[in-house]
């Protein structure tokens, strides 16, 4: 497991993502302070998802605005009809076409994070009924993230993790509690460094 | 930006070269071209300037600079990558709600009223405006200058004809956005697409104008300016903001993007909020 300190996780979930990253949420212990961006498919105009998500955590849950800063201790959903990118400095949007036929797109999400957060970062494939992310895990775990994959057999649909993990065979795979205990392990080992 | 509270995160060296080979493919393109998108976010730059390595079959971003300093076609393609002009009728219909609500009643008092909508894109953006405000009656008092970088999305947008297959969302749209008449009274659907009503720009002006170099040209009583400057770094969106401000008359408004603040600009503290999830602002210093 990486040496380097937890900067950041991503997460990337289409069908069934609303269930399963609240559950991620859930299982995380209020003292992991890594922030957390998710990018859930979505085609709803106005935004539901940070309420809904808000409810599975003490967190504050947000859609962020362009060049707004990446804190510690804070859950960003990526909005609706955008592109969510990282830097290291904190968030660009942007709204080119849509990849894998969606805007938001996990893929560009998880590119972005791997060029600027590499070995600092854990990148998370939950369910989802396409293939969006699977590229994206690749450059992540090309660059020295941590690669998690929701198991596709507890997944409630299995083709974006089964994706993910054809993409990258090293990823670990768990169930949604396995999953958070690695990252929390992850977090715990940065901090022990 | 504010300062933040967390440590300074720190670049994998790998990353750090890639950011000097940008460097300097930017560099070089604005030397030799003249083109400068040296001052564009560069999470999306780099992502567009690595599809275009791809599909040049180059594998690092030196080699691809070498490839658009010798071979201009590559350079055209770069710029057909790099020009996202996105758009839709009453894009985010909340926001021309609010636009008819509020904004409406304050340029109302004006006897005769500028407006600049900058990057106009191919007029979607303009055309809703000009309808909002014909329904308001104020077209008749109102110039609208609309402007952007891309003189090709200028043609179109003079020509003011929109795909036929969007219009029943345009519709959907214009109503959620406060529309008081039947949306098709304002286009004729013809075999080339919805042509709309020539008098909604007939007091619009159209014509190029860079946000990263060119100056102010007038001063307005609102400015519109949606989804342009998240394609900015902070350094060039605070450029545009001095701009901006100085071409606001006092008390005038400013229209961002849906995701747009000006929290992060070194303007924030010259407007007053005016609705917080619409994203307009007046400037009161
Ligand atoms: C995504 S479109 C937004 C269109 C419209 N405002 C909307 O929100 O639907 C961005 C537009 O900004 C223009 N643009 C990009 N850089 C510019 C610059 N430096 N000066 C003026 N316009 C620019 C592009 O040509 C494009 O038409």
């Amino acid at each position: 497991m990486s040496p380097h300190r937890l900067d950041l996780v991503v997460v990337g979930c289409s069908w069934g993502g609303l269930a399963a990253a609240g559950a991620l949420l859930e299982a995380l212990p209020g003292d992991f302070d890594a922030p957390i961006v998710i990018v859930q498919h979505r085609s709803e105009a106005r935004s539901v998802l940070t309420e809904l998500l808000g409810r599975h955590t003490t967190r504050s849950v947000a859609e962020p605005d362009d060049k707004a800063e990446l804190r510690r201790g804070h859950v960003y959903v990526a909005p609706p009809g955008y592109h969510l990118l990282l830097d290291r400095t904190g968030f660009s949007l942007a709204t080119e076409g849509p990849v894998h036929h969606s805007r938001p797109s996990v893929d560009v999400l998880f590119e972005s994070a791997a060029d600027a957060f590499g070995e600092r970062m854990a990148a998370v494939v939950l369910t989802g009924a396409n293939d969006d992310g699977a590229t994206g895990l690749r450059r992540v775990a090309a660059a020295g993230g941590l690669a998690l994959v929701q198991d596709p057999a507890s997944a409630e649909r299995a083709t974006m993790p089964a994706a993910a993990l054809a993409a990258v065979p090293t990823a670990l795979v768990a169930d949604i509690p396995g999953l958070a205990q690695i990252l929390v392990a992850a977090a715990v080992r940065s901090e022990a460094r | 930006m504010s300062p933040s509270s967390e440590p300074a995160l720190e670049a994998a060296e790998e990353v750090d070269r890639e950011d000097v080979e940008i460097d300097g493919l930017l560099e070089a393109v604005y030397r030799y071209y003249g083109f400068d998108f040296r001052q564009y976010a560069r999470p999306s730059l780099r992502r567009r300037l690595w599809r275009r390595a791809h599909l040049e079959k180059v594998t690092t971003m030196s080699g691809l600079q070498e490839r658009l300093l010798h071979d201009r076609a590559c350079m055209e393609h770069l710029l057909l990558d790099l020009s996202i002009n996105v758009t839709a009728m009453f894009r985010d219909p909340t926001f021309f709600l609010a636009f008819r609500r509020t904004v409406v009643p304050l340029l109302r008092t004006y006897p005769f009223i500028r407006i600049w909508n900058a990057g106009c894109s191919t007029g979607e953006e303009t055309h809703s405006l000009a309808i909002v405000l014909a329904e308001e009656g104020l077209l008749d008092r109102t110039r609208i200058y609309a402007t952007d970088i891309n003189e090709s999305v200028l043609v179109r947008a003079k020509e003011g004809v929109f795909p036929l297959e969007q219009m029943r969302a345009y519709t959907e749209n214009y109503l959620a956005a406060g529309g008081t008449r039947a949306f098709s009274e304002y286009y004729t659907a013809g075999y080339e697409g919805a042509r709309f009503d020539r008098s909604l720009t007939d007091g619009v002006v159209f014509s190029r104008h860079n946000l990263a170099s060119d100056g102010s040209f007038n001063e307005f009583h609102a400015i519109i300016c949606r989804n342009v400057m998240i394609y900015f770094d902070t350094k060039l969106q605070d450029r545009v903001h001095d701009l901006f401000h100085e071409s606001l008359v006092r008390f005038g408004l400013l229209c961002l993007g849906q995701k747009e603040s000006i929290t992060f600009t070194s303007h924030a503290d010259d407007y007053k909020v005016v609705d917080a999830a619409d994203r307009i602002f007046r400037k009161v210093r």
